[in-house]
């Protein structure tokens, strides 16, 4: 029987005081890690054919419309004198371009992950908080107030810089254009339209009166509650384009999804022939020395096109099954060395 | 008059106290009264440094009143003292009386603040230092702030990331300015100010250099710091926990003083070692003597020596099963014949001494020098003889003269059981409360409450056991028997009455000793053995029992203390028979031996006899020093009268001296101190401790310098050095021992000039490299011996230089009779001189300056109070303990926590540059594509506890594989685990690894849809389980916790970001993570990107640690390797493993200045 008095002190003899837990000791070896690398190597090179194979697949169509060249279509537009310029877009299509079709417009050399830039919104205003309707985060200066101390709602750099851009897109038969139906419900994420953004409740039956005593941002056109004449759901901060917008892209050449071809007899995708993509020209980008396109995709499981990914595992793969043949050289020789010695 | 209490806070200088038995002293109080009727108070100084042995105190001379109560009133003196200092053993001053006389007093009057009044009704005094001013609270300097190595070298690279960060910082600035350049027109996503301007680019830069530092800044590792602190704490409490560093005898662990050095244990490259009670037990053992020349060699002593220590190993092992121990003399056999109640009381306090060390052995060394190993003598059977023949026929004589002095020359103390009895209750109390690391301990122990339910456990058995301690011995078996000494006596012997035998078998007033000394608790026993007993001891009377139970009571006349310079010490008494004045006196055998009277210079006849003693004496005391015997010779000196008064008023003028006090006590001993009879002398042996051979030898394996510093003698300490293995018989043994200087220089340029020959030509050495490697090493085994006054004067300026090149070429360093401050200028100059990692370890005051002067400071608990323990860093019970302390504990801390330095920095900069690069893509506008909270949390809960768990738990070698192949040690000494390239490697892998964790996601979103965060995401989860990889393929063993711990980290981030971009859905702006997580951890992209970039990631540093491990193992991993192996093919590979390493690290211990040269691997 152990007696506390005489050892009071001593202490446990547990396998986690005196560190001798039970441990798994890897040790790395040629030997060893062969069959790895090679297991590794070619799990990557499936997947990375996988990808590929599967990005080929994708159909891509990207146009420049910013008309930088004087032989561009849009060329007229760039000068920013000019008020409500349209321009035209032709687009051949040689075979169906399947579908569902995302239209994305984008940007580049834009820098929508500035800091600065980033900050200025008001939240409280985003998800319908009248009060900061009256008094606008600080965050938002100098796009807060106007000249005259009206508060702009929604107030920022990001909301007054809004894409503003237009699109329609024509279905040449035989001369004669035949509007493609764009959808652009649901363009922007669920949560964003459903939970994040709220509009300000009515006031005595109207919209617009909840807006009452704010200003559009400088840049709009038309203030928030008309941004979509012809949805009265898709406006205020619930309107699709301007969620889209809101969610910042992290890199300064991106593109935004603008809308989708889901709809009517072009369920299916654009069929061969030919399109006119009519653009209202509103965005200034020449000044920074940005571009503006379009990009008409389709989509997979593994999104849009996207050819580094498969290359990468494909590379990455050969690169695992190389070494696990030099380390088998390296093995032999070194075991062969060994017992030679 | 009447006494009032006070608090504590309420003392101060000048007021009178009184303080009563028990109770603790409030602050430093000249003692003025006490109830004894001698005028003496007893004090346990434990508290102040440990020791368990009562000091005396006495009156200021000329104060005391006895048997009166104190009456303050009537002082009417005024006290002059010196000013505060922390010197416990020196304090002067004087009382000057109204008319004008002065009266000194020193320490012996002195009561400490902090400790106990003991076995004295009450004390009472005037307080001359309070507070802060208390000699106990100015020793209380608080433990040294020591920078182990590793932190030193961190801090400078710590130094680096911040250059780092500020070259990155200016990189973000001087981007951000050239950006702002390239446009002519602002465009819509740079915000202006206010009033619509735009800040100018430059000012731009300027400010954003401000503001990348604030997003960068966690590549300076601040927690790192934390970290440390908390792996430090992990390991020290795997330290104290280990339990074969605990001692059981003592009931004590090791004991960890200094919190911050654990990884210093594992890169000494010199050690420093006491010898006495550290490499031996300082638990002394009388073994010889000779008296008028007659050498008197105890056989049976020895003999029963040598039965003890086995029974002693056997009572360890049966301690758990509780077995009763055999007494070492059966009673029944005592009983029968009886050699006079001398060898009983003897062998009742040996039963009960040993119960009562091994009881309150909870309350660390209970009473010093007490075991059975100690207090019995078993006596020759011819001294014996001689002695009884003395005693029959007359009153004095050489022998009894012996004898005599050898009971009263020394200042112990002699204290009743029941007195121990209370001070072993009393201490349990705050048995809990030494050492710094105790506190902290005691929450990593099993929570305080069952401390305190041990504690008092402990408490009650203690006075069970006290109570009846002989009750038990009565019945037990007998183990040794010593009839045969008994025998011999007998029938000379008048038998004592049976009911005399009871009185002392029921024990109630047995006397125990309390010697400062171990050598004087041993002498005093030896008398005791012989018959004559020390019963009691005033500071005016000391009374010796006679082996005829005659008690004889010396009057004190003056005790001449024991100090370095003189190494002696005296007793002057009168004889209470012939009224004579004689004074016996100890010391040195040098000390005595050249102030015999008048031995070489006379040949008279009477003279003559004297001489041949001498002679005698002199060749058994080198026959002594030979046997590692500590010798001290014994003489007497009748004084008359006269001489004596005249002696005495002078004697009395230095005792009040206020200067020069010192000096002047000196010049009056030395004064006195001459013409001496020679009695005889002793040999005590000092054993040495267990395993120090093994030891020494394991500790020179691992690439270690062990050098002995002592104060003993050169015979003595050789001898010891032989006897552990320090030097070998086969050495080339160089002695320095001279007073000249010139002498000295001469011989050690001869010495460093011969050795330099021989290492210059290796011619020879490359010859038998391969098939003598004993040569070599031979060769090399240079072992040198030098003294105190030369060493110092080695050690001078210009010869400083020759000293320490010496001390390169040798093995084995042995400096005898140094003095305290000449071991710590040694330690420091061979640590300043040769950049060296040192290692102190002593156990007693004299150790205490080396002890703090080294880079880690060992102090050995054991005979010699505390004082060594109190300025040590660890504390450990006994020698042997050092080679697991520093192979095993130093490794593993030193590399667990290299590891986890470099790691940290690794993971710093790794998870900081994702940011950075992403500034290349977003204007340099300082924006994080990490949610500011995630990036907290990710230091904070995602990536701390791996590498806290890995700097306290990894083990890469085991710790039998650590003990048996030493050498393994030597990466700690070269700092291999963590060098300025292992930094940079780490930095290096770390910006590569970040390259890739933001790149492989950059191409792959690039031109996509993709939000800041949503791009972030992939981001943060790729770099966390690449850390979380670097490190599992950093781990080198993997317990439950690894796997718990690390896996926990990866669940805890999922878990913890998911809830986090669920919960709120406007919080925390601009980030806004709400959703985010969720939506990539739908998207097959961000699984395929979060695999390929974790691959190519850690592929080069797997593939490293592979080719490396493959092509060139380090010696550690070939020691893993080892351990897979099955046992008996194991030790034949470490055989194998040893010889090798032998002929090739011979070579380059020659040459340290040269980096040493890579075994051939194969």
């Amino acid at each position: 029987m152990k007696n506390e008095g005489e050892t009071a002190e001593r202490p446990d003899n547990t396998a986690f005081t005196q560190q001798r837990l039970p441990a798994w000791q890897p040790i790395l070896s040629a030997g060893i890690v062969i069959p790895g690398f090679l297991l590794i190597g070619l799990a990557f090179i499936g997947i990375g054919v996988g990808l590929f194979l599967t990005s080929q697949t994708i159909q891509v169509l990207e146009r420049d419309y910013t008309g930088f060249d004087k032989d561009s279509p849009c060329f007229s537009c760039t000068n920013p004198n000019t008020q409500n310029c349209t321009c035209e877009i032709t687009i051949a299509l040689s075979e169906l371009f399947k579908g569902p079709i995302f239209f994305y417009y984008g940007l580049s050399n834009y820098y929508q992950n500035f800091r600065k830039y980033g900050v200025s919104k008001d939240y409280y205003q985003l998800t319908g908080d009248t009060k900061s309707f009256k008094s606008p985060q600080e965050s938002c200066s100098p796009f807060d107030f106007d000249s005259n101390k009206n508060v702009i709602v929604p107030c920022g750099a990001i909301a007054n810089s809004m894409f503003n851009d237009t699109f329609e897109l024509y279905h040449i038969i035989n001369g004669t254009k035949k509007q493609v139906p764009l959808d652009g419900k649901g363009i922007s994420w669920w949560t964003d339209y459903n939970l994040k953004y709220r509009n300000p409740s009515f006031v005595n039956g109207s919209f617009a009166k909840a807006f009452d005593g704010t200003v559009k941002p400088i840049n709009w056109p038309k203030p928030a509650y008309e941004l979509d004449l012809t949805d009265q759901s898709n406006n205020g901060f619930l309107n699709q384009d301007f969620l889209v917008w809101m969610r910042r892209s992290a890199l300064p050449e991106f593109r935004k999804l603008y809308r989708r071809i889901t709809e009517g007899d072009y369920s299916a995708g654009l069929p061969a022939g030919n399109y006119s993509l009519t653009v209202h020209y509103n965005y200034p980008v020449l000044t920074f020395d940005g571009r503006k396109k379009v990009f008409f995709s389709n989509v997979s499981w593994m999104g849009g096109k996207n050819d580094f990914l498969g290359i990468a595992y494909l590379v990455v793969g050969s690169l695992c099954v190389v070494m696990s043949v030099v380390m088998l050289i390296v093995y032999a020789k070194f075991k062969f060395s060994d017992d030679d010695a | 008059m009447r006494l009032v209490k006070r608090r504590w806070k309420d003392v101060r200088v000048g007021d009178f106290v009184r303080v009563l038995s028990n109770q603790i002293i409030p602050a430093d109080i000249l003692l003025l009264h006490t109830s004894d009727p001698n005028g003496v108070c007893h004090m346990e100084t434990a508290n102040l440094d440990g020791e368990t042995n009562l000091k005396q105190r006495r009156v200021v001379p000329g104060f005391s009143t006895l048997g009166k109560p104190f009456q303050p009133q009537t002082f009417s003196s005024t006290v002059v003292c010196e000013n505060p200092n922390n010197n416990l053993n020196v304090f002067k001053g004087y009382v000057e009386r109204p008319d004008k006389r002065r009266t000194g007093f020193g320490i012996d009057s002195l009561l400490l603040r902090g400790c106990t009044v003991r076995n004295t009704d009450d004390a009472a005094g005037i307080v001359v230092y309070t507070g802060h001013e208390t000699k106990s609270m100015l020793n209380n300097s608080g433990p040294r702030y020591k920078r182990s190595k590793i932190e030193r070298k961190m801090n400078t690279d710590v130094l680096f990331c911040v250059l780092l960060l500020f070259f990155m910082c200016l990189i973000g600035a001087l981007g951000h300015s050239i950006w702002l350049e390239t446009f002519t027109t602002m465009p819509s996503y740079i915000v202006p100010d206010r009033n619509g301007n735009y800040t100018p680019s430059v000012l731009a830069g300027f400010y954003m250099f401000f503001t990348m530092i604030i997003l960068l800044q966690v590549m300076i590792p601040v927690s790192l710091y934390v970290s440390i602190e908390l792996v430090k704490m992990g390991q020290i409490f795997f330290i104290t926990q280990d339990v074969e560093l605990y001692d059981e005898e003592l009931d004590s662990r090791v004991q960890c003083r200094a919190l911050n050095i654990t990884e210093d244990l594992g890169q000494i490259q010199y050690v420093f070692s006491d010898k006495t009670g550290t490499l031996t037990e300082n638990k002394m053992v009388f073994r010889r003597c000779t008296i008028l020349g007659t050498e008197y060699c105890h056989d049976e002593n020895a003999a029963r020596l040598a039965v003890v220590s086995g029974a002693n190993e056997e009572e360890e092992d049966t301690l758990y099963q509780q077995t009763k121990l055999p007494p070492l003399f059966p009673l029944e056999e005592l009983q029968d014949s009886h050699t006079g109640d001398k060898n009983h009381a003897n062998t009742q306090v040996t039963a009960a001494n040993r119960r009562r060390s091994r009881v309150a052995a909870g309350a660390q060394s209970d009473m010093a020098f007490s075991t059975p190993l100690e207090t019995v003598v078993v006596p020759d059977r011819k001294l014996m003889l001689e002695v009884d023949r003395q005693m029959a026929s007359i009153l004095c004589g050489p022998y009894l003269d012996f004898f005599l002095a050898l009971a009263i020359c020394n200042t112990v103390v002699v204290s009743t059981v029941t007195a121990q009895r209370e001070r072993v209750k009393g201490r349990s109390n705050s048995a809990y409360s030494g050492g710094s690391f105790h506190i902290m301990g005691q929450w990593f122990r099993k929570g305080s409450l069952r401390n305190v339910f041990s504690s008092m456990k402990f408490f009650k058995r203690g006075e069970d056991t006290l109570a009846d301690p002989f009750a038990k011995d009565e019945d037990e078996p007998d183990m040794f028997h010593s009839s045969d000494v008994s025998d011999s006596t007998t029938g000379q012997k008048v038998i004592s009455s049976e009911s005399e035998v009871k009185r002392s078998l029921s024990g109630t007033e047995e006397v125990c000793y309390e010697a400062h000394s171990p050598d004087e608790a041993a002498l005093i026993h030896a008398a005791k053995a012989y018959g004559f007993t020390m019963v009691e001891r005033t500071p005016y009377y000391v009374t010796v029992k006679l082996p005829d139970d005659t008690l004889l009571k010396f009057e004190v006349l003056d005790v001449l203390t024991f100090d370095s310079t003189r190494r002696r010490m005296s007793i002057i008494v009168r004889h209470p028979h012939t009224n004579e004045i004689i004074m016996y006196t100890k010391g040195a055998d040098s000390a005595i031996m050249e102030r015999l009277g008048n031995v070489f210079s006379d040949m008279s006849q009477v003279d003559n006899v004297a001489k041949q003693i001498a002679v005698k004496t002199q060749k058994d005391l080198d026959m002594y020093a030979r046997d590692g015997l500590r010798t001290l010779c014994f003489a007497k000196k009748v004084i008359s009268e006269k001489e004596f008064k005249a002696w005495f008023a002078i004697r009395q003028e230095a005792l009040s001296a206020i200067d020069e006090k010192e000096e002047r006590l000196l010049d009056t001993a030395t004064y006195i101190e001459n013409n001496f009879t020679l009695l005889g002398a002793t040999g005590i042996e000092d054993r040495l401790q267990e395993s120090v051979p093994e030891t020494i030898q394991a500790l020179r394996r691992a690439g270690m310098q062990v050098w002995v510093l002592t104060g003993d003698k050169p015979e003595t300490a050789i001898n010891i050095a032989y006897s552990c293995k320090l030097l070998d018989h086969e050495d080339l043994v160089f002695t320095f021992s001279t007073n000249r200087k010139s002498v000295c220089k001469m011989r050690l340029e001869d010495t460093l000039g011969e050795l330099r020959r021989s290492s210059l030509s290796p011619g020879a050495e490359v010859q038998f490299r391969g098939n003598n490697s004993a040569f070599t090493l031979m060769e090399h085994s240079i072992g040198l011996v030098i003294d105190g006054p030369t060493l110092s004067m080695a050690m001078s300026d210009d010869l400083v230089e020759q000293f320490v090149e010496l001390c390169k070429h040798c093995r084995a360093v042995l400096c005898c009779r140094v003095t305290p401050l000449q071991k710590s200028s040694v330690v420091k100059l061979i640590r300043q001189k040769l950049r060296v990692m040192t290692l102190a370890i002593g156990d007693g005051a004299n150790d205490v300056n080396m002890i703090q002067a080294a880079d880690v400071g060992i102090g050995v608990s054991g005979q010699e109070g505390m004082q060594a323990v109190m300025a040590s860093d660890f504390a450990i019970t006994r020698f042997k303990h050092l080679q697991r302390l520093l192979l095993v504990h130093g490794h593993w801390c030193y590399s667990r926590l290299a590891n986890m330095v470099i790691y940290f920095f690794y993971k710093n900069v790794a998870y900081v540059n994702l940011l950075f690069w992403y500034q290349f893509y977003c204007g340099f506008s300082a924006t994080a594509m990490i949610d500011y909270w995630l990036m907290i949390f990710f230091n904070l809960l995602f990536t701390s506890a791996p590498p806290i768990m890995f700097g306290i738990m990894d083990k890469e070698v085991s710790d039998s594989t650590l003990l048996s192949l030493p050498e393994l040690y030597k990466k700690g000494q070269h700092s291999e685990g963590y060098k300025r390239s292992t930094f940079w490697i780490a930095i290096l892998d770390a910006f590569y690894q970040s390259l890739v964790c933001f790149f492989i996601p950059y191409w792959t979103y690039n031109g996509s849809d993709i939000g800041i965060f949503s791009f972030g995401t992939p981001m943060n989860t790729v770099s966390l389980f690449t850390i979380i990889l670097h490190l599992a393929i950093e781990i080198k063993s993997w317990t439950v916790v690894h796997w718990v711990i690390m896996i926990g980290s990866v669940l805890v981030y999922f878990i913890v970001t998911l809830a986090y971009s669920a919960i709120c859905t406007s919080c925390n702006p601009p980030s806004n993570p709400y959703w985010i997580m969720h939506k990539q951890m739908a998207d097959p992209m961000f699984y395929l990107v979060c695999i390929l970039t974790t691959v190519v990631a850690l592929l080069p540093r797997y593939t490293l640690h592979v080719l490396r491990g493959t092509l060139a193992p380090s010696p550690h991993l070939s020691a893993r390797q080892l351990e897979r192996l099955p046992p008996s093919h194991r030790e034949q590979r470490i055989r194998e493993w040893r010889g090798l390493r032998d002929t090739c690290i011979s070579p380059s211990l020659r040459s340290q200045e040269h980096s040493s040269s890579p075994c051939p691997s194969a």
